[in-house]
């Protein structure tokens, strides 16, 4: 969680340079964040609720089980649906990632998964909808899903697993 | 307000499933309510912080230096510093959207809005160390290279589609538009 301390930092000497700077902005800028935020924690909220439930049914087994198929392409298949629909931590994602590498998984399907993963975001859908609207929500993430299968692709290429 | 009305009733339903489930010890319930828990922490750690730096970016930062340097007249540099951005993003994708909402009111391109928005998920810098430093340096590296000159293709051609059709982006909340200023 150092990232989060950083950001909490970064924070601090904002508001203070701010408040140094203007009293009367910086209230403006707190007023402004504070309804922002709570003008999209409803989605904020169902983007948690998905994902407290996705967790569950998605275990680290079942991903080593749909990771490690015998078709690296039903694998790479497999990886980019479950890396789509789920919003794992980059500190859990990477980590399992480098244990299934090491239990003889893909570069190339690992490749899908970690890009799905970051670029494909089922369970932010209602907060992407919210900012961008439905259908370029869609758009967007049918696009980064292409994008993600490119990326595999080349990955398989460079590690030879794609003759 | 139909949709609201109806993320309302997801949510109390699933809250009461959950209470439910610590009553009755229900396993799988039990569960889903404690990854609930972990997660909104993990939220709250993140999200208020990244929303008051943005407020202070919107109040601070003037029209015309986003406009100049991310608007409709800024050159090819502008998707550098949109990657450049991105890469600072922390958390997730989901503390992007509230920043490339700021991004359009001051002016900010579209193309350059989602090249933001894109690379905000692709190049957060600690995951990426992070990533390297299990998946070999060789692997992340392919990823960049391949992925952002995509997302910027991306971007630039969704940009010319949305145009067409007239897009705008929205915030659910009722600020006065006298706030992009």
């Amino acid at each position: 969680m150092n990232e989060a301390y950083l950001l909490w930092a970064t924070t601090g000497i904002g508001l203070i340079v701010s408040v140094a700077a203007s009293r009367q902005k910086t209230v403006k800028a707190l007023r402004i964040a504070l309804k922002r935020l709570i003008g999209i924690a409803p989605q904020f909220l169902i983007m948690i609720l998905l994902v407290s439930i996705i967790l569950y049914f998605v275990s680290d087994e079942m991903i080593a089980h749909y990771l490690g198929k015998e078709n690296k392409y039903t694998a790479v298949i497999f990886a980019s649906l479950i890396g789509s629909i789920t919003l794992i931590p980059g500190f859990i994602a990477f980590p399992l990632a480098g244990l299934l590498l090491s239990r003889g998984v893909l570069y190339m399907v690992l490749a899908a998964f970690t890009t799905t993963l970051m670029m494909v975001g089922v369970v932010t859908y209602p907060i992407e909808k919210a900012y961008l609207g439905t259908r370029t929500t869609i758009l967007r993430n049918g696009l980064s899903l292409l994008i993600a299968l490119a990326v595999a692709a080349v990955i398989g290429i460079a590690y030879g697993e794609i003759p | 307000m139909k949709h609201g009305k109806r993320s309302f009733i997801i949510i109390i339903i699933y809250g009461l499933f959950v209470a439910f489930s610590f009553i009755l010890d229900f396993h799988p319930g039990r569960e889903i309510g404690s990854n609930f828990g972990d997660f909104t922490l993990t939220m709250l750690r993140i999200v208020p912080a990244a929303f008051i730096v943005i407020s202070l970016f919107e109040v601070w930062v003037k029209r015309e230096t986003v406009e100049k340097h991310l608007g409709t007249g800024s050159g090819p540099l502008a998707y550098f510093w949109a990657v450049l951005l991105s890469s600072t993003t922390v958390g997730g994708i989901y503390v992007a959207f509230p920043l490339s909402y700021t991004l359009y009111k001051k002016g900010a391109r579209l193309s350059v809005i989602f090249t933001y928005l894109s690379s905000a998920a692709i190049t957060r810098i600690p995951m990426s160390i992070f990533e390297a430093s299990l998946l070999g340096i060789k692997f992340t590296a392919i990823r960049f290279m391949v992925s952002l000159p995509l997302v910027i293709l991306v971007s630039i051609l969704l940009e010319k589609y949305l145009l067409r059709r007239g897009f705008t982006m929205s915030h659910p909340d009722k600020l006065p538009a006298s706030t992009a200023k």
